[in-house]
């Protein structure tokens, strides 16, 4: 099994929390996988990209038309990041309007939470929903579990849950 | 801990891992991307070491370097790690070093930056080891970047010489499965074993020196496990070869094998772009009519490999400039094999540019820095605070601590020509210990009529938050002497000296003003203002401030002021209405707009 994947955001959206949560699965599954982040100026407040590929691969980076998934936080990076996906490739974004790909007005879900920061699971929730991914709903939570700070993980799983069946 | 266990780590995570597995028991660092998370593993990890461990943030990386070398030199394992461009500021300890040595394992991990991402160049490590004669190992992946940490400090005890470790930002900030392994106890005692000629060697005893290291460096290149390692070919592509180091190497691995052509040519990883064994060069140049070379981000392996068929950075053929990407590899391998050529890629977009975070104190103290000195010139530096830019408020971001001498430089243009336009430099708390105190003093002795502004949040925030000298914390939250700036300012012989929180914008203005003034006066000269709030990214400020519910009323006139001049990311303009409105998404209800607004359309929610 091998799978592309891309997490598009702005800086302070939880674009590296999805990240980490999305590989650990494939860790606890013991299956190989790179990621590939960004750090830096770019996380205050500007355009973001992690890459996630799952799999017998030896790079962390994904070339133009080879992701077979895209989540996007920031609905404005679609045409930055779009190329990346393949032509049939499974696009999940996080918009409260209308558009291309399977949507979900993720932030307003978790503003309903409490924090909109939680959009990035609720736009996980949405994936899982979709078959999008690798992996299942029980090992995501497993992967939320392990990452979030103690007091946060409830709270996680939430928004989490609300992705997968609203 | 079990004997071995798998677990997601970051590069620079698997290097901190490696470091403390390694018995490494000295680490010193200054933060800077794409290198910072290194000694933060160490620190992260600290309890796992079987021995003593000294971990420090040093103020600059020249520091950083000379703490581990000096600890070195008692036979210990030391380690100083840095980004590219602080390799320059430890330039002078570092070239030096090659020639004299170390005795313990010395590792100097130095991160680079290709593309660049976070740095203000490119420059490539690699290249400066092949001018100070410094071995240099270049990871292909996180894992392996851990894997020659103890390879490093091996070759380094062997030799008695520093050695490089460099990985690259997607070395350094992708995530994969690393095995951990049980720390080594080493049972070192520091025994510095006293040897003028060697540890203060006089230029009497350097050629000495300099032949028995490019004795030393014959011998390296010839190291068994250091070789390029070779990927044999199907025969189907006789007499071409392609050579690659680094993560790029990874990047032609999944590239070929997507391309089902794995295996089509004979492929070389090299580990060690620094000394090459001439006997490689020799075997591509009689086994081999084109050799294409990969490698980021100068050409250090291409050059020493003076193959006439090198198809590369020198020939044209690959990019001389920028992030080698899977993409751009692909270019290249098509035109190298014949390949029909990938489709034309889509004009790369840049997306949203960083903005200072919402709540931000730099945003108060640029904006009414700008407001005060609508023509002034505006030196400025490295950090978050660079993107003063964004106001109009930051004119020229060089390297660290630039900003100060740069203010003087202008000074004296503009001086010798009669009327000076105010010149307010802005630089942060972190920069000013790195480099701005000896500009400081220079400034001061050499009569520049400037105005210095102290940016000063706390923390080294950028990179994340590391400590920062005046707040009497060191590595891993270990309280310290807290070494505080305004005496330090003082000493450097400045007679005005304000402290004020930039979020009172009137008294800001006020004393950037005076500033002006006591600029001018006949017996005038530097002007410092502290501009004094904590980062607003640490939870226990923005705790510890008012928090107010902005909203923005019909009274708007969408003359975009807040949006363009004051630029918080939380204010956008509503494309319907044309008028401003608050993402309460992003707001974290500072107030500092309320006063911004021209037409008092901003307000606290529910206030007249």
């Amino acid at each position: 099994m091998k799978q592309q994947l891309i997490v598009s955001g702005i800086g302070g959206q939880g674009v590296l929390f999805l990240t980490r949560v999305i590989a650990q699965t494939a860790v606890n599954r013991e299956m190989p996988v790179l990621t590939a982040e960004t750090h830096g100026m770019a996380q205050r407040g500007g355009t973001v990209l992690s890459t996630i590929k799952v799999g017998a691969f030896a790079s962390p980076l994904i070339r133009t038309g080879q992701a077979d998934v895209g989540l996007v936080l920031w609905e404005a990076n679609l045409p930055v990041h779009r190329p990346l996906l393949q032509a049939d490739g499974q696009l999940l974004v996080n918009a409260d309007q209308a558009g291309e790909g399977q949507r979900i007005d993720a932030s307003g879900i978790a503003r309903e939470l409490g924090s909109a920061v939680l959009a990035n699971l609720v736009l996980l929730g949405l994936a899982i929903r979709q078959q999008a991914l690798f992996c299942s709903a029980e090992e995501c939570e497993t992967a939320i579990r392990q990452l979030a700070p103690v007091k946060f993980v409830e709270l996680n799983l939430a928004a989490f849950r609300k992705g997968l069946h609203t | 801990m079990t004997e071995k266990d798998t677990q997601l780590l970051m590069g620079n995570e698997a290097i901190g891992q490696g470091l403390i597995e390694a018995g490494c028991q000295v680490a010193a660092a200054y933060p800077g991307t794409p290198s910072t998370e290194i000694l933060q593993a160490v620190i992260d990890r600290a309890g796992l070491a079987l021995e003593p461990l000294h971990i420090e943030w040093s103020v600059n990386e020249k520091i950083a370097f000379e703490v581990a070398l000096a600890a070195s030199y008692t036979g210990k394992r030391a380690a100083a790690v840095m980004k590219q461009v602080g390799l320059n500021v430890a330039a002078d300890p570092f070239m030096r070093t090659a020639y004299l040595g170390v005795k313990g394992g010395m590792l100097t991990i130095v991160a680079d930056d290709p593309g660049p991402h976070s740095s203000q160049n490119e420059q490539d490590t690699r290249l400066f080891c092949l001018q100070a004669r410094v071995p240099v190992l270049d990871p292909a992946s996180p894992a392996e970047a851990k894997d020659l940490v103890p390879v490093g400090f091996d070759l380094s005890e062997k030799y008695e010489v520093n050695v490089v470790l460099r990985p690259t930002t997607r070395i350094c900030h992708s995530r994969q499965n690393v095995a951990r392994r049980q720390p080594q106890r080493l049972e070192r005692v520091a025994d510095f074993q006293k040897d003028p000629t060697r540890w203060a060697a006089t230029p009497a005893f350097l050629p000495a020196l300099h032949r028995k290291l490019n004795q030393h460096l014959a011998s390296i290149a010839s190291e068994p496990d250091l070789q390029p390692q070779l990927t044999p070919g199907d025969g189907s592509h006789p007499r071409l070869a392609m050579v690659a180091s680094g993560i790029v190497y990874s990047h032609l691995v999944d590239l070929l094998e997507e391309l089902g052509l794995s295996g089509c040519c004979d492929l070389y990883k090299v580990i060690m772009p620094y000394p090459m064994n001439p006997d490689f060069s020799h075997q591509l140049l009689t086994a081999y009519d084109r050799v294409l070379v990969l490698e980021e981000t100068y050409p250090v392996i291409e050059l020493q490999l003076a193959h006439p068929g090198t198809i590369g950075k020198q020939s044209g053929a690959v990019p001389r400039e920028g992030e080698l990407t899977p993409d751009i590899i692909h270019q290249v391998l098509a035109s190298f094999l014949d390949l029909s050529p990938p489709a034309v890629l889509p004009t790369e977009r840049r997306g949203q540019r960083p903005s200072l975070c919402p709540g931000c104190p730099h945003r108060a103290a640029f904006y009414n820095i700008k407001a005060c000195f609508p023509k002034g010139i505006f030196p400025s530096d490295i950090g978050c605070y660079t993107l003063g830019m964004n106001l109009g408020a930051v004119n020229t971001v060089h390297c660290m601590g630039a900003c100060i001498s740069q203010g003087v430089g202008f000074y004296h243009a503009y001086a010798q020509d009669g009327e000076v336009p105010p010149i307010v430099v802005t630089i942060g708390d972190s920069t000013f210990f790195h480099a701005g105190i000896p500009a400081l003093i220079n400034a001061v002795v050499q009569q520049a009529r400037i105005i210095i502004v102290i940016l000063d949040n706390a923390t080294t925030a950028m990179t994340g938050g590391q400590p920062v000298p005046h707040m009497g914390i060191a590595a891993g939250g270990k309280q310290t002497r807290a070494v505080a700036i305004e005496p330090l300012v003082k000493a450097s012989g400045v007679d005005f000296l304000e402290v004020c929180d930039p979020y009172d914008q009137e008294h800001f203005k006020a004393l950037l003003r005076q500033a002006d003034t006591y600029t001018r006066r006949p017996d005038g000269g530097v002007a410092v203002l502290i501009s004094r709030h904590g980062c607003i990214m640490d939870r226990t400020v923005r705790s510890g401030q008012p928090s107010f519910k902005i909203s923005i009323d019909e009274r708007c006139v969408g003359c975009r002021k807040c949006v363009e001049a004051f630029e918080c990311p939380a204010l956008s303009m509503d494309p319907v209405s044309g008028k401003a409105v608050v993402n309460q998404d992003r707001c974290i209800g500072c107030g500092v707009c309320i006063p911004v607004c021209p037409v008092e359309a901003i307000g606290e929610e529910g206030s007249a």
